[in-house]
C-alpha cells in the first residue's frame, strides 16, 4: 500500500470510531458552548465590548476546546490496547502520526465549523469572511501539528491529562496571538493585505512543526 | 587542574566586570544609575538562549544516540537556564519600573518572549517528572526541549509583531553607545558566560555522582 493508503486507514478507524461513539465531537461541542455563554455572562454583551473582546474571545474558547479533543486523540487506543495494535501493524511511526494528525484535525474543524455559526449567531458577529475561515484553517492545523505529538506523549504519562495543557500551550502562543489579532482584522472588516503578515507566521510554524513532529514522532510512542 | 584554571578566569573577570559596571563606565545620561542593570540583564537574557540551544543539541544526540550522558548534559544545562531565565526576567522588570513605571509591561517583545520560554523550560522539567520511568522521562523531556527550541524564533517574530513594531535594531549595531559602554557589556557577557560553563561543568559532574548512586543502589 501506498504511503496515503496507510495514512487514510488510520484516519478512517478513527472517523468510524467516532462515528460509532460519538465521543470526541458531541463532548467538545457542548463544552465549547458552554464557555461560550460563560464568556457571555463574563463581559456582558453591549456591542462595544464584543466588538473589543470578541475575537479573543474565540480563541480561547478554540483552545481550549482543542486541547479537550486532542487529550482524547490517545485516550481510547491506550485504553482499549489499540496502541499496541497500531504499534505491530506493518506501517511506520510517522504514517501512525500523519493520520491520527489527520482524523483531529477534522473532528476539530467540525466542531470549529459548528461552533462559529453559534458564536456568530449569539453575539450578532459577522463572522463569514473568507479571511476568517483562513485563519481559522491555518490555525488549527497548526494546533494539531503539536498537538498530536504531544497527546500521544502525554498518554503515557502518569498525569495525562494534565500534561498536554502544560505543554501544549506555551508552544502555540505564537499562533493564537496570530490567530486573535488577525481575527480582529477579518471580524472588523479588513483586508488580506492587514492579516498576510499573522497568515504568514501561522503558516511558517505549520510548515515547521509538522516537519519537526513528523520527524520526532516515533521517539514518543517506542516502547 | 584545568578546572581551578578556569575558576581563577572567571573570578577574575567578574570582578573586573563589577569594577567596570559600577566604577569605571560613564551613567547613561537619558536613564541614569538605573542603566547600569543592563550589564547584568543582557548577559542572563544571553544565557537563557545559549542554555536552550545546548538543551536542544543534548536532546538531538540523545535521541540519535541513546547515550545518557547527552541527557545528562541537556538536564544541566537546562536547570543552569531555568535560574538564568527568571533571573532575565526578575532584571527585566527591576529595569522596566523606572524606565515605563510599571513592573511588567506587555508591550516588551524581549519580556514577553523570555516569559514564555520560561514556561517552555518549565514544561521541560514537568514532563520528566510525571514520567513513569527516568528513560521514558528523559525521551519524553527531550522531545519538549527541541520542539521548544524550535519555538524560540517564531515566538520571538509574533511577539515583537503582536506589539506592532518591526524587530528593534540590535544594541550593538546603535552608533550612540559609549565606546565604554561597549566595552564593559562585552567584558559582562564573557564573564557570565564562563561562569555558566563552570557551573555547567560542575552540575554534570554531580548528575553524574548521582546516576552512578543509583546504579550502585539498583545493584
Amino acid at each position: 500500500m501506498s504511503f496515503w493508503r496507510k495514512v487514510f486507514a488510520i484516519t478512517w478507524k478513527d472517523v468510524l470510531a467516532e462515528m460509532r461513539t460519538k465521543e470526541i465531537i458531541s463532548a467538545v461541542l457542548v463544552f465549547t458552548l458552554l464557555v461560550i455563554v460563560i464568556f457571555n455572562f463574563a463581559f456582558g454583551t453591549s456591542p462595544d465590548v464584543v466588538k473589543l473582546v470578541a475575537s479573543g474571545m474565540l480563541w480561547v474558547t478554540f483552545a481550549f476546546s482543542g486541547v479537550l479533543s486532542l487529550n482524547r486523540a490517545f485516550v481510547m487506543e491506550k485504553e482499549e490496547g489499540c496502541f499496541e495494535g497500531l504499534m505491530v501493524a506493518p506501517v511506520s511511526r510517522e504514517i501512525i502520526y500523519t493520520g491520527k494528525m489527520l482524523g483531529s484535525l477534522l473532528f476539530l474543524l467540525i466542531i470549529e465549523a459548528i461552533a462559529l455559526p453559534i458564536f456568530a449567531f449569539l453575539f450578532n458577529l459577522g463572522v463569514f469572511s473568507w479571511q476568517l475561515i483562513v485563519i481559522v484553517f491555518l490555525t488549527t492545523v497548526g494546533f494539531v501539528g503539536v498537538g498530536t505529538l504531544f497527546s500521544a506523549l502525554a498518554v503515557n504519562t502518569k498525569a495525562r491529562e494534565m500534561v498536554l495543557p502544560i505543554l501544549f500551550f506555551p508552544i502555540v502562543i505564537p499562533i493564537i496571538i496570530g490567530a486573535v489579532k488577525a481575527s480582529e482584522s477579518a471580524l472588523s472588516g479588513g483586508s488580506w493585505g492587514d492579516i498576510s503578515s499573522w497568515l504568514g507566521i501561522t503558516g511558517a510554524f505549520d510548515v515547521i512543526f509538522l516537519v519537526v513532529s513528523y520527524l520526532i514522532f516515533a521517539f514518543v510512542i517506542e516502547e | 587542574m584545568k578546572r581551578y584554571l578556569l575558576l581563577a578566569l572567571s573570578f577574575t573577570l567578574m570582578v573586573v566586570s563589577l569594577y567596570f559596571v559600577f566604577v569605571w563606565v560613564p551613567t547613561e545620561r537619558m536613564m541614569g544609575i538605573v542603566q547600569r542593570i543592563f550589564y547584568l540583564m543582557v548577559p542572563t537574557g544571553w544565557l537563557t538562549l545559549l542554555s536552550f540551544l545546548i538543551v536542544f543539541i543534548g536532546s538531538i544526540l540523545y535521541l540519535v544516540k541513546r547515550e545518557e550522558k547527552w541527557d545528562i548534559l541537556a538536564y544541566c544545562s537546562g536547570e543552569i537556564g531555568l535560574v538564568f531565565t527568571t533571573l532575565a526576567l526578575i532584571t527585566g522588570s527591576i529595569w522596566a519600573k523606572p524606565i515605563w513605571g510599571v513592573w511588567w509591561d506587555w508591550g516588551t517583545p524581549r519580556l514577553t518572549s523570555t516569559l514564555v520560554l520560561w514556561f517552555i523550560y518549565l514544561a521541560y522539567f514537568l514532563v520528566r517528572s510525571f514520567a513513569s520511568e527516568p528513560s521514558r522521562g528523559a525521551r519524553f523531556a527531550a522531545v519538549v526541549g527541541i520542539v521548544g527550541f524550535v519555538d524560540i524564533p517564531i515566538v520571538i517574530l509574533s511577539t515583537t509583531l503582536w506589539q506592532g513594531m518591526h524587530p528593534p535594531p540590535l544594541i550593538f549595531q546603535e552608533a550612540g553607545l559609549d565606546p565604554r559602554m561597549m566595552l564593559t557589556l562585552q567584558v559582562s557577557l564573557i564573564a557570565y558566560t564562563v561562569l555558566f560553563v563552570i557551573l555547567l561543568i560542575a552540575r554534570v559532574l554531580l548528575k553524574n555522582s548521582e546516576v552512578d548512586i543509583r546504579y550502585l543502589k539498583e545493584g
